[in-house]
């Protein structure tokens, strides 16, 4: 696993979501009223709606397609849905964003 | 023979080390100190004091002169160390002095950060971090003139307040949106502000220094937004860095700070570094509780080479010292959902209280307002007390173990007797209460008989209703209302009347001072509430587009597959070769897979990615289309037909009148979304009878007709009158879209306000009456201004850019790296 970075938290408002672009799909980076910062693949588990477009409250973000609420800490489904996006460990070092992206081998032999 | 301890800073850190090592090894060292500023250690909190005239420096000294006499200790007072050498085991003065070591302790503390822009040596450009600072700052404020603090923090807020004390025309400009925002979650930063301004200092937030200016001294502050703020005088205080330049040239270990083990003893085993100027654990560290303990553990491991003292991380609350203020914060106080937070509002004391758990054990706290709990609530996380049985009175703070629970009814009792609680009759709370309480009323329906109060619109029976439960007590019991959702026992209309009656101008406001019990809402409120402010406050309130549906924050509509689909504007749904060009063009060039005729004479364009809108918007710009606001809760589209044009029936202008209304009315937000058409005579090829407004022209004149539906409920119109000119039917139309954008419920068509309201009570209004019409009708007129913005041209230059281009892009060589 390897940091990389992504940005600065500048670039992300408050109780909103970036998008990163990567070989693996894309993933969504939240930064809540609190400068918590998440990151979970774009995908909601209901319908594969891109949570990085939803409303950010609290550490949750609803979904804009069908309003699933997903925890940005965990990525699964609150409430009486069922699911679960996947999760990516993020840190945030004097205002860098990085996130952590497995060496995987597919992506090795085509480097 | 005595060893030699050589100290480097005289601050409160080494002061506290030498007190430890003065008791428990007495004599053990011959100790020497250089300190840069020309005095002995004094008490660096207490500064703010100082400036604001509450104490002067003699009150705040620690260490005497006869202290340093009576313990034998050399002090250099105005020597700054210029090097260490480590082998001779020796440091340097600038004034030449050359003293050896056995041990020696860098304690350097730190630095103000200076922002490099243009300007910052003018004169009157000042640091707040030492007596000499307050004392320039305590000169010149002899002249009363203006004053801008660049900070919002801990030391710019002591700063401001002291300096307004001396009377000074203070600003403060703090670059993130809320003050203290590293010490305070929003809304009790939201609190501070508020009692910030009360004392008359003026605060900016998101405010971006760009330059200094002035000839020689200072003469203002200029902003990243073009403002201009003048000043005298102007402190900095937008943070610190560790000192740690000296230790570094001397070849020690450092990152941010100087490192230190959990000794304290620094990669020198001669060497130890205490104070702001160390860095231990990953941690540095700017309040004094930490640095007390780096100086018990350095004294231990200098009285004794074989102590296992051992430096701890731990939290340290943060207090404002600025009179009148009560603020207190501890700990980890972000939200997620293996943590609980208990909220308390109290929005006549002003008080805010927040209580974080995980595993029913405190993490927490920030409390505002109120703070004498905060001790306890410090002492219950620092032993990691589970709090399960006391859940349900924690917040109440010690002393209220068992206490009673709020009080539902708490906002509507602290309103003053003036505050209009019928907007429609204009009836205030004190006039409701007085007919409650002489004439023995005892029924909604007798206080709407008497006052009026509800008897119009009906968004205001909620309060009504709380405030006879409030006079009469627990004999009258209203029928509940719906609350907006899971962060308040409000619905929506109290919620409306009160943002009008409490002047509350920002989301934390409303949240504040209507008791939300979440901290930052949910997605249920946060649209809602933010349409309510912008239709109540045009030109002061800031959109706030965190709180927008996807659609409307990026002006197209998201599709299930996450693509958008964007739809310009056709006024009146005419359009013209070159139009249709334009668009042609756009559709070959970004290779959107699907267009499509819609059901409101539009072109939808669907399947466009999110990356390209801007491009899409910039090209469609060009060609002279606005957003077409599809996807707005606001005016979507005005159908016509060709009407005296073209059609042998026509009776009337209705492309015309169409377009004409379209273009007035374009860009405003309602709370649903708003259709309409214009047909030309009573055949009605616009299919006008079943839009939420529509036009049926006649031979005599407009008849004009609302409340229709053609969707999940299909409903003919309500016809509201008859209208003789063309100019009249448009001020009947916009009367009626404002009554509704100020009464209706967020997501409510106009056929289900209306149906609440009744037709008669709306048609009295904007109809019959023609003063409240051209009320109405000024009030749009008014908001107009700040709403008709082109959102595409706003985006198109640059606002927000990273909304539509991934903030980063991994490729594969990266990826696998
Ligand atoms: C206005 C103000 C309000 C504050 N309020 C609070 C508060 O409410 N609560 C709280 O906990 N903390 C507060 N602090 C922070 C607290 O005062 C500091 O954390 C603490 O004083 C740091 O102590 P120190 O010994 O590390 O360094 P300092 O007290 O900064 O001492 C360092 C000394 O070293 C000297 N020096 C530097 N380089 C050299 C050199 N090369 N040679 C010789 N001497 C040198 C400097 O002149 C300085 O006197 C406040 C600070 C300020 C300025
Ligand atoms: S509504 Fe009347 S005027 Fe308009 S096109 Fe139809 S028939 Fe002609
Ligand atoms: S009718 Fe239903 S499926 Fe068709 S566009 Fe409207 S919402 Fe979508
Ligand atoms: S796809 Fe997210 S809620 Fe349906």
């Amino acid at each position: 696993m390897r940091w990389v970075l992504i940005g600065s938290l500048t670039d992300i408002p408050r109780r909103g979501a970036r998008c990163v672009e990567t070989p693996k799909g894309k993933i969504a980076v939240f930064r809540t009223s609190e400068d918590r910062v998440f990151a979970i693949e774009d995908h909601c588990p209901h319908k594969g709606g891109p949570l990085s477009q939803g409303i950010v409250h609290a550490a949750a973000v609803t979904c804009p397609l069908h309003n699933w609420v997903i925890s940005l800490e965990t990525g699964r489904a609150l409430g009486a849905d069922e699911g679960s996006a996947r999760t990516i460990p993020v840190k945030v070092e004097s205002d860098e964003i990085f996130i952590a992206l497995a060496a995987d081998s597919k992506a090795d032999r085509a480097a | 023979m005595a060893e030699k301890l050589v100290i480097i800073g005289n601050g409160m850190a080494p002061g506290r080390m030498l007190e430890h090592l003065l008791e428990s090894v007495p004599g053990r060292y011959a100790v020497t100190i250089f300190n840069a500023e020309p005095r002995v250690n004094y008490d660096r909190i207490m500064l703010s004091p100082v400036l604001s005239g509450e104490k002067n420096f003699e009150q705040i000294i620690i260490h005497g002169d006869g202290w340093y006499i009576k313990n034998a200790i050399t002090l250099y007072k105005g020597h700054k160390i210029v090097a260490i050498d480590r082998d001779a085991k020796t440091v340097t003065s600038d004034h030449g002095v050359v003293e050896p070591y056995d041990k020696l302790v860098i304690a350097t503390g730190s630095v103000p950060f200076i922002l490099p822009v243009p300007g910052n040596n003018l004169a009157g450009v000042l640091s707040y971090r030492d007596l000499d600072d307050v004392n320039a700052m305590l000169l010149a404020a002899q002249s009363r003139t203006k004053a801008v603090v660049i900070g919002g923090g801990l030391l710019g807020l002591e700063a401001a307040a002291g300096l307004e004390a001396q009377g000074m025309d203070v600003t403060v400009l703090h670059l993130m949106p809320t003050l203290m925002e590293r010490q305070l979650d929003p809304a009790a930063g939201y609190l501070l502000q508020r009692a910030i301004e009360d004392r008359g200092i003026k605060v900016i937030c998101k405010a971006n220094t760009k330059a200094i200016i002035g000839h020689k001294k200072v003469e203002g502050v200029e902003l990243a937004d073009g403002r201009i703020i003048p000043a005298t005088l102007v402190v900095m205080a937008a943070g610190i860095k560790p000192n740690a330049g000296l230790a570094k040239e001397a070849g020690l270990a450092a990152n941010r700070g100087i490192l230190v083990d959990a000794g304290m003893r620094t990669s020198d085993p001669a060497i130890f570094a205490v104070g702001e100027c160390a860095e231990v654990g990953g941690h540095v560290y700017g309040l004094v509780a930490p640095l007390y303990e780096m100086a018990r553990v350095a004294a231990a491991h200098l009285a004794d080479a074989k102590s296992t003292a051992a430096f701890v991380h731990n939290d340290t609350p943060t207090k404002l010292k600025v009179t009148g203020i009560e603020l207190f914060s501890l700990g980890d106080f972000a939200d997620g959902d293996d943590r609980h937070e208990i909220v308390l509002r109290d929005a006549s004391a002003g008080v805010y209280k927040r209580i974080i758990l995980k595993d029913n054990r405190i993490i927490g706290t920030v409390l505002y307002g109120e703070t004498a709990d905060g001790a306890w609530f410090n002492d219950l996380k620092k032993k990691q007390v589970d709090i399960t049985d006391m859940r349900d009175t924690l917040i109440f703070g010690q002393a209220y173990q068992g206490g009673t629970p709020l009080d539902p009814m708490a906002a509507v009792a602290a309103l003053p007797d003036d505050a209009e609680i019928c907007g429609c009759n204009g009836v205030c709370k004190g006039k409701i209460v007085g007919a409650i309480q002489e004439k023995g009323l005892t029924s909604l329906d007798d206080v709407r008989a008497h006052t009026k109060a509800s008897a119009s619109c009906g968004s205001c029976t909620g309060l009504v209703e709380q405030l006879m439960s409030l006079t009469l007590g627990a004999s009258y019991n209203p029928a509940a209302v719906q609350p907006m959702c899971g962060c308040t026992i409000l619905g929506h209309d109290d919620v409306r009347r009160l943002i009008k009656a409490k002047e509350l101008k920002n989301i934390y406001a409303v949240m504040q001072e209507l008791e939300w019990t979440t901290s930052c809402g949910c997605a249920k409120c946060r649209p809602a509430l933010n349409y309510y402010l912008v239709c109540d406050w045009p030109g002061e309130y800031a959109d706030d587009y965190q709180s927008r549906f996807i659609n409307e924050r990026v002006h197209a509509n998201i599709q299930k597959n996450g693509t958008y689909s964007v739809v310009p504007r056709m006024w009146g749904g005419v359009t013209s070769a070159k139009e249709l060009r334009a668009i042609a063009d756009v559709v070959d060039k970004f290779n959107i897979p699907t267009v499509k005729v819609t059901g409101g004479q539009r072109i939808d364009m669907l399947g466009v990615k999110k990356e390209d809108l801007p491009a899409v918007w910039a090209d469609l710009g060009k060609a002279g289309f606005v957003s077409g606001h599809a996807y707005a809760k606001g005016l979507r589209t005005v159908k016509t037909c060709v009407g005296t044009d073209w059609c042998r029936f026509g009776t009337q202008n209705s492309t015309g009148l169409g377009i004409r209304i379209e273009k007035f009315m374009w860009g405003s937000w309602t709370p649903a979304k708003v259709k309409m058409a214009v047909s030309g005579c009573p055949r009605n090829c616009a299919e006008a009878t079943c839009k939420d407004v529509g036009v049926i022209c006649v031979d005599s004149g407009y008849e004009i007709h609302f409340a229709g539906a053609a969707g999940l409920d299909i409903k003919g119109t309500e016809v509201l009158g008859l209208v003789k000119t063309e100019n009249e039917a448009l001020e009947v139309i916009v009367a009626l879209v404002q009554m509704y954008r100020e009464q209706a419920r967020y997501l409510e068509r106009i056929y289900k306000w209306a149906k609440r309201v009744t037709i008669d009570e709306i048609r009295r209004q904007v109809f019959h009456n023609l003063e409240k019409r051209k009320g109405y009708y000024d009030r749009f007129v008014y908001s107009q201004r700040f709403a008709q913005v082109d959102p595409w041209s706003e985006r198109v230059s640059g606002l927000h850019k990273h909304e539509f281009k991934p903030m980063a892009t991994i490729g594969l060589a990266q990826a696998a790296e």
